[in-house]
């Protein structure tokens, strides 16, 4: 069994993929979901284990049986702490209520759904496991490659394709970034294992260390999809079928960030260590400008998904700025926040897709006053926009708790504003698609879209209105969890000390190429969560005022109308910086990896 | 004179390397074609074959196949070779996944110009 | 952005990439001088471990026999995404007379020295496809190599023939089903490694003689399937898009027309 569960989640699914692609369009639908259903209830199973184990320490696996040799690696290891642990299992768990929910949701053709959703989840769990550089592009390539093609799954329509390749060309070019930096780094150390680079590293921090670390992050933030690099996103997550978007905004998104901390915690924490403030600061802009555009471009848009799609820009932007605290307590709350925001922003994109599902039409103009009959999915709409301003018990605000007073030892206490503004903003922007679909709310304002892209999809289901079990219930519970992981007893103890764990780069080394025993770390004290609840509160209170602003009649209405007039015109310089063209998008990359290239180059030399 | 000179040859496939990511990135930026702009991205992926290769070439030795050189000759890494054959895959059904898309696009939007790809803004 | 605008934004901030790259590219050691150490430790130890003479093979399919299956994958999954992006649509026909959906694109008639030498290739493609995967271990070459040599097989007959020669050698259910047991038999292998109380991947079969062409335990193995779903998954990538060229229509649409 030791032998079979760090590898599992990988094999399992890759080996019921093949198995499903073998026998595709010979078997009835339902064994096909059967198989796929319990290939991903392995995986959650499996790294669940792996997550609880490797709270003891570094669970090192050497595919192959390739130990290393006097320090030197010379096959690939699995390195697997509760982060990573986590992080798979999370993954596979949203693959499962996305197997669940599309169980009555659109015809599959043939066994395809599955054999990609299935590929796409191996990468997820080899990305997050794996302690190989190579082999994090490896499955960084397989995520995407499966991600491209789901993403572009409703070929009938000319917004997916378009979505897609948008998406396509610039991950691929992040993607080849990440790749050269790992080949300058192989050029310095000839090694691949991180441990082994990170300790032949060691301090050095000239040119082409902050070259690579540059081009690495940069490459993955085009994953975590962080201001510039961001443009991709929207398109990709407005026209993917309802069960994918759950999966790209609820994990795969946030697998960027963790890439990016994996990797300069095992790399280059020693290299920069005496840069931290730098870096901190820059990481800090960074998040702080990605969590701003994110909520403003939230807050204009019309298109559910899309909206959506920009309140999960603005929350990665909110990740950003925990990592870049660069400690064990924001990297803590990091993971509370990851997962809670992963099941809320699941829960909301279900609950587009019902309403996609029982109204036909995705649009929030469109469907202004006519939500009466789709009570479900708008109920669970003011539900999870309440998450979403990150009031208690919501996990996001056990996560911000965290961050926020790792924060404020480190004098960055004013981000907990932004926190505040962006819950704030993305979750009036849900109140507000919510008011004025079931009240019918707001002005009627049904104008030409002449300034606005596509602001509408086809229905993704054929068959009934009614809405099946098969999507209620996983969305229900998505939001019942969404709750319930800030009761877990000592959750906060358990992911200060993971995060310590992740930190530790020494013992990260010594573990993974010397067997060395993991340290003990000490529990921190727990810190008082009120100061966390109060401005969780006042955020859903503010976040109530602002919708209310925008829906209700009253005389200030003129002022601050959402869709033209006054905030809309601040918009529009930002608005038409997302012009959907390619070419714009690959400059604005070209832009942001010059300009946090030359902010390292002159912060370290 | 001569030392610059020396220095040239010796990051010499390397700049190429620089210069090809660039050339490839400035043809997506400008591409007015889905086809050309994918095979500006194979370009940019040419640069990373470029680097990867001549990081682990080394002068005077041979290929790493000891089929009739004896174990202990001097050889070039074969892992970058090892490395590549993965990357040139990855590019290769990329490519083709990519290409199915403009097709669609085609299809669908009757266009392959990025310019008229904009559905999707704001 | 209009197009000056972007140009202008791009060659500001690309030369500022290009600067910045080149600093960093600075700080390797000259070309030609790879410092090692993990090709020279696997040069010296694959002869004596795998029984390999092609230590780029034995890293792919032994050492990082890890990444090669995530590799395979990719190559499967895009092959799906493939496959699923240009499928038959709902409002797809067969068209009887295949003509290609390029009206204006004049294929001049393929000349009898193309068809004989064309045909004469295809044996000897097949075989030498055939030999480059079974000696992967021992020459240059190995199932990557070699699956796509077995692919350029119905090429040729596309080339020297028309589509409906290319599809009588052909065959999508085939095809695929080959694709799937390629790939999943990777997976397979790995998994009968810890069924034998391995790690994942882990070489059981006998490694033979240094130099044999069975020799090298799962390299051969794992060759030997990776070029079965090399080759069937460029085929099927090939039946997609021939398809899309000659065989499907919009309704409506006329036989032999643009669609």
């Amino acid at each position: 069994m030791n032998n079979f569960l760090p590898a599992s989640p990988v094999a399992v699914p890759l080996t019921v993929a093949a198995l499903l692609a073998a026998v595709n369009q010979h078997i009835p639908r339902r064994l096909a979901d059967a198989a796929a259903f319990a290939a991903s209830a392995w995986c959650v199973f499996a790294c669940l284990v792996l997550m609880v184990r490797s709270s003891h320490g570094l669970i090192v696996y050497w595919m192959g049986g390739w130990q290393p040799r006097s320090g030197a690696a010379i096959g690939i290891s699995l390195a697997i702490d509760p982060f990573g642990a986590g992080a798979a299992a999370f993954a596979s768990f949203l693959v499962l209520v996305a197997f669940i929910f599309s169980a009555h949701y659109f015809d599959s053709i043939g066994t395809l759904f599955h054999v990609l959703m299935l590929a796409f989840l191996a990468a997820m769990c080899g990305f997050s496991l794996t302690g190989d550089m190579f082999n994090l592009f490896v499955f960084f390539e397989l995520m995407s490659a499966a991600a491209f093609a789901l993403c572009g799954y409703k070929t009938e329509e000319s917004g997916p394709i378009q979505g897609a390749l948008n998406f396509a060309i610039t991950n691929t070019i992040g993607a080849f970034m990440a790749l050269s930096g790992i080949g300058l780094l192989y050029g310095r150390t000839g090694a691949l294992n991180m441990a082994q680079i990170g300790k032949s590293l060691g301090q050095t921090h000239d040119g082409l260390v902050v070259v690579a670390f540059v081009m690495i992050t940069c490459g993955f933030l085009v994953k975590a999809a962080v201001v510039p690099f961001h443009f991709w996103l929207a398109d990709a997550h407005a026209v993917a079928p309802t069960p994918v978007c759950v999966l790209f905004s609820g994990i795969m998104v946030e697998l960027g960030i963790y890439a990016v901390a994996r990797v300069y915690w095992t790399i280059f924490h020693g290299a920069l260590a005496q840069f931290e403030a730098q870096t901190r600061a820059i990481f800090v802009t960074l998040g702080v400008l990605t969590a701003i555009v994110g909520a403003f471009m939230c807050f204009a848009q019309r298109h559910i998904k899309r909206l959506l799609a920009y309140s999960t820009i603005s929350h990665t932007g909110l990740m950003l700025v925990a990592f870049a605290m660069l400690a064990h307590g924001a990297l803590g709350g990091l993971a509370l926040y990851v997962v809670g925001h992963g099941l809320l922003k699941g829960a909301l994109f279900l609950s587009a897709g019902m309403l996609l599902h029982h109204l036909g039409s995705i649009d929030e103009l469109k469907l202004r006053g006519k939500g009466r009959e789709a009570i479900h999915s708008v109920g669970l709409m003011l539900f999870l926009a309440l998450g979403l301003a990150g009031v208690p018990p919501y996990g996001t605000f056990m996560g911000e708790a965290l961050i926020d007073s790792a924060a404020e030892k480190l004098h960055y206490s004013w981000v907990s504003y932004i926190f505040m503004l962006a819950g704030i903003i993305t979750a009036a922007a849900v109140l507000r698609v919510a008011g004025r679909i079931y009240f019918g709310w707001g002005e009627d304002l049904d104008r030409s879209q002449q300034d606005e892209g596509e602001t509408d999809e086809g229905r993704e289901t054929s068959g009934g209105q009614d809405i099946p079990a098969t999507m209620f219930v996983p969305t229900l519970v998505l939001l019942a969890l969404g709750f319930a992981i800030s009761f877990i007893p000592g959750i906060r103890g358990e992911v200060q000390l993971a995060g310590m764990r992740f930190m530790d780069q020494a013992a990260y080394q010594q573990q993974v190429l010397e067997h060395a025993a993991p340290p003990q770390y000490k529990v921190p004290p727990e810190e008082s969560l009120v100061p966390g609840m109060i401005r969780g509160i006042v955020a859903t209170i503010l976040a109530f005022l602002v919708a209310g602003l925008v829906l209700l009649p009253h005389p200030l209405r003129h002022g601050i109308e959402d869709f033209s007039g006054g905030v809309s015109f601040v918009l529009r310089p930002l608005r038409i910086l997302h012009s959907g063209h390619m070419g714009d998008y690959v400059a604005w990359l070209t832009a942001g990896v010059a300009v946090i290239g030359g902010l390292f180059a002159w912060f370290i030399h | 004179m001569n030392q610059l000179a020396g220095e040239f040859m010796r990051m010499l496939p390397f700049l190429v390397a620089a210069w090809l990511f660039l050339v490839g990135l400035y043809g997506i930026v400008t591409s007015r074609h889905l086809v050309h702009l994918i095979m500006c991205l194979v370009v940019v992926q040419t640069s990373t074959y470029l680097l990867i290769l001549g990081v682990g070439y080394r002068v005077g030795a041979s290929a790493p196949i000891f089929a009739d050189i004896p174990v202990g000759t001097p050889a070039v890494d074969p892992v970058t070779h090892a490395l590549m054959l993965t990357d040139i895959v990855v590019e290769a059904t990329v490519m083709a996944l990519l290409l199915a898309l403009a097709i669609q696009a085609e299809e669908r939007a009757g266009s392959v110009d990025p310019e008229q790809l904009r559905i999707m803004r704001g | 952005m209009n197009r000056q605008a972007r140009i202008a934004l791009f060659i500001v901030s690309g030369l500022g990439f290009l600067c910045f790259y080149i600093w960093g590219l600075h700080g390797l050691p000259g070309f030609g001088h790879y410092p090692g150490p993990y090709g020279d430790i696997i040069n010296s130890l694959t002869v004596y471990q795998r029984h390999a003479t092609d230590a780029i093979t034995a890293v792919n399919f032994d050492y990082r026999g890890f990444d090669t299956l995530g590799e395979e994958f990719i190559l499967f999954t895009s092959v799906m995404g493939a496959n699923l992006l240009l499928r038959k649509q709902k409002d797809d026909r067969e068209q009887k007379r295949v003509v290609d959906r390029a009206d204006d694109r004049v294929v001049p008639p393929t000349s009898d020295a193309v068809r004989v030498i064309g045909l004469a290739l295809v044996l000897p493609i097949v075989v030498f496809g055939i030999y480059t995967i079974m000696h992967g271990q021992l020459t240059p070459g190995g199932g990557f190599q070699g699956g796509v040599i077995l692919a350029s097989m119905p090429l040729i007959i596309y080339l020297c023939g028309d589509y409906h020669a290319f599809e009588k050698v052909t065959s999508h259910v085939l095809s695929e089903i080959a694709e799937a047991i390629g790939a999943g038999g990777y997976a397979v292998v790995g998994l009968v490694s810890v069924a034998l109380g391995y790690q994942y991947l882990t070489n059981f079969i006998p490694l033979g003689e240094t130099g044999d062409v069975l020799s090298s335990g799962t390299i051969l193995l794992i060759s030997f399937l990776t070029g079965i779903e090399v080759a069937a998954g460029i085929v099927v990538l090939m039946i997609s898009f021939f398809r899309q060229a000659f065989v499907y229509r919009k309704d409506g649409a006329e036989d032999g027309g643009k669609r």
